[in-house]
């Protein structure tokens, strides 16, 4: 790895590392994160791939309130730079991703409570009405996060592609990487599972179940699923707003739902 | 005194401030810093002085929402806080009250619409299109969330301030609840379908063989029996499975590493593939 590909790759680590906590624009997810680094380190294809993977993993990794996902931004960058420098299989990735996830979800757990030392400071500088001062504070705890994944980034390229590395991957047998491989094609229902549950609604799950049936015995792609999702919805919303208009009115008309409001 | 009024390009400058809202989230009061920052340009306009850092003190409470559900709040506080340097009649606690009312409502709506629908949806279609190493998988879920992302900011920034206080009672009516659920149908129906389609779950493992009278040989796996009575089935039982784990709390990394173990063991014994 060169010098500039090194500086390159920091660089994308921090801006995921940022992203991370920013949740924005996405650039700490996987499918962005691990082709990033496939380009910086000229292997964007493997990049691509590995990237595809690991969302499928993540899919339902969120910050819900204050709850906190695994950290998609540190297992990309570090499995992305593992995977293309190491030369590793699809499997050895997805070995590493797993557990640094957990890793990096402690060291953001770390920046945040670093930070409310910040949020101590701002009041302060509130006090004397130092708006500079509050901005400082602010672009302070972001750039812990870059700091964050960026350090291990660096570390593992420079690292990585060494013989001693090569060795460690080398020694997963073939059989934890095929198995993990294998998992790595149902484990995203896990991530469907955190999605259903926070949408919480035991009385949409039908819905759920239209899907399911549609994909089980037609080739619907995803834009057909999306279209009928959303023929759906209208009628759903039809409904709901008449059951609301049978309450307030109600024997009176049940029908007549002004349909601009519906379609916001 | 002349009256104090913010412009076009103080609501924009706040805009874009809104895109690092969580940037210093901590564990004492979350986003309180982000949301502080991002009236800065609106409170430096309206205040001088002792009144400044009264205004600095109030934005640096407690705050939390969904990101992209915080501007039409941000866009209300700063009609408010106009209102208030231009002599209205409006108390400190009804600035904070407003923005404590919102934050849970907004962020009702927007987890299930966001993080619930929009991005899973988007990352799946755009993870299938990378398995098979297009970049337009990638390019395909960047640039459609971040479309939409910043079309909301934009237009909730200007709504809310626009709007002000009106918001509030707007969002009383039905339509919120409307989008929520619009929006988790959307999201429900289409993930239906992506345990069916897009898991990927293969058990080989032999049951029968014979040859057929013509010479044909035929195959009965655990997989075929299960494909002829429902396909997608496993994965849909694994979904309803790692629901209850979930809601037992149970962290949700400790169930992926239990299924690599479910992975592993399975191909080792052959009946994975």
């Amino acid at each position: 790895m060169s010098t500039l590909q090194l500086i390159l790759l920091v660089v994308v680590a921090a801006v995921a590392g940022m992203a991370s906590v920013l949740d924005e624009a996405q650039f700490h997810r996987p499918l962005i994160a691990c082709t990033l680094v496939g380009l910086v380190l000229g292997d964007i294809q493997t990049g691509i791939i590995l990237g595809g993977t690991l969302e499928m993993l993540a899919l339902g990794w969120m910050n819900v309130g204050a709850a906190m996902a695994p950290d998609a931004a540190l297992a990309s960058v570090i499995s992305a730079i593992l995977v293309i420098v190491g030369k590793q299989s699809i499997g050895a990735g997805i070995a590493v991703a797993v557990p640094i996830a957990a890793a990096g979800q402690v060291l953001t757990i770390f920046v945040r409570t670093i930070t409310v030392f910040f949020q101590h400071l701002a009041d302060k500088y509130a006090e004397t009405g130092n708006t500079r001062g509050i901005e400082m504070c602010h672009f302070l705890g972001l750039s812990l996060q870059g700091i964050r994944v960026a350090v291990p980034a660096a570390i593992v390229g420079i690292l990585a592609g060494t013989d001693a590395v090569n060795a460690a991957l080398a020694a997963i047998p073939p059989v934890i990487t095929r198995g993990l491989q294998v998992s790595g094609g149902f484990i995203v229902v896990v991530g469907y599972a955190m999605v259903m549950n926070m949408m919480n609604s035991k009385s949409l799950l039908p819905f759920f179940f239209i899907g399911f049936l549609l994909a089980a015995f037609t080739n619907f792609n995803l834009i057909g699923f999306g279209a009928v999702g959303v023929i759906a919805a209208i009628f759903h919303i039809k409904s709901i707003a008449n059951e609301g208009k049978a309450a307030t009115a109600g024997a009176y008309g049940v029908d007549d739902v002004d349909d601009s409001e519906l379609m916001m | 005194m002349s009256e104090k009024k913010l412009n076009r390009s103080d609501i924009i400058s706040m805009f874009i401030r809104s895109n690092f809202l969580l940037g210093s989230f901590n564990f004492e009061r979350m986003q309180a810093i982000g949301f502080c920052v991002t009236l800065i340009p609106a409170l430096k306009k309206l205040y001088k002085g002792d009144e400044l850092s009264e205004a600095l003190k109030r934005h640096l409470e407690f705050f939390n929402t969904q990101p992209f559900m915080a501007t039409p709040i941000m866009g209300i506080t700063a009609a408010m806080e106009e209102q208030k340097a231009n002599g209205a009649d409006i108390d400190e606690a009804s600035i904070s009250g407003v923005k404590i009312g919102l934050m849970g409502p907004l962020a009702g709506v927007g987890d299930p619409i966001f993080w619930g629908t929009l991005r899973p949806v988007l990352a799946a279609l755009g993870a299938g299109l990378a398995l098979t190493g297009s970049i337009i998988g990638p390019l395909i879920f960047f640039i459609g969330f971040n479309a939409i992302r910043l079309a909301t900011n934009w237009y909730g920034m200007f709504y809310g301030y626009e709007k002000g206080t009106q918001l509030v009672s707007d969002m009383s009516g039905n339509r919120l609840r409307y989008l929520t659920e619009g929006s988790s149908v959307l999201g429900l129906l289409v993930i239906g379908g992506l345990v069916s389609k897009w898991t990927s779950i293969n058990i080989p493992f032999v049951l029968s063989r014979y040859t057929q009278s013509d010479g044909k040989e035929v195959v009965t796996t655990v997989q075929s029996v299960l494909d002829s009575l429902m396909p997608g089935l496993v994965p849909l039982l694994l979904t309803f499975l790692c629901m209850y784990l979930l809601k037992k709390n149970v962290n949700p990394l400790l169930i992926i590493f239990g299924l690599f173990a479910v992975g592993i063991l399975g191909v080792a014994c052959g009946i994975l593939q």
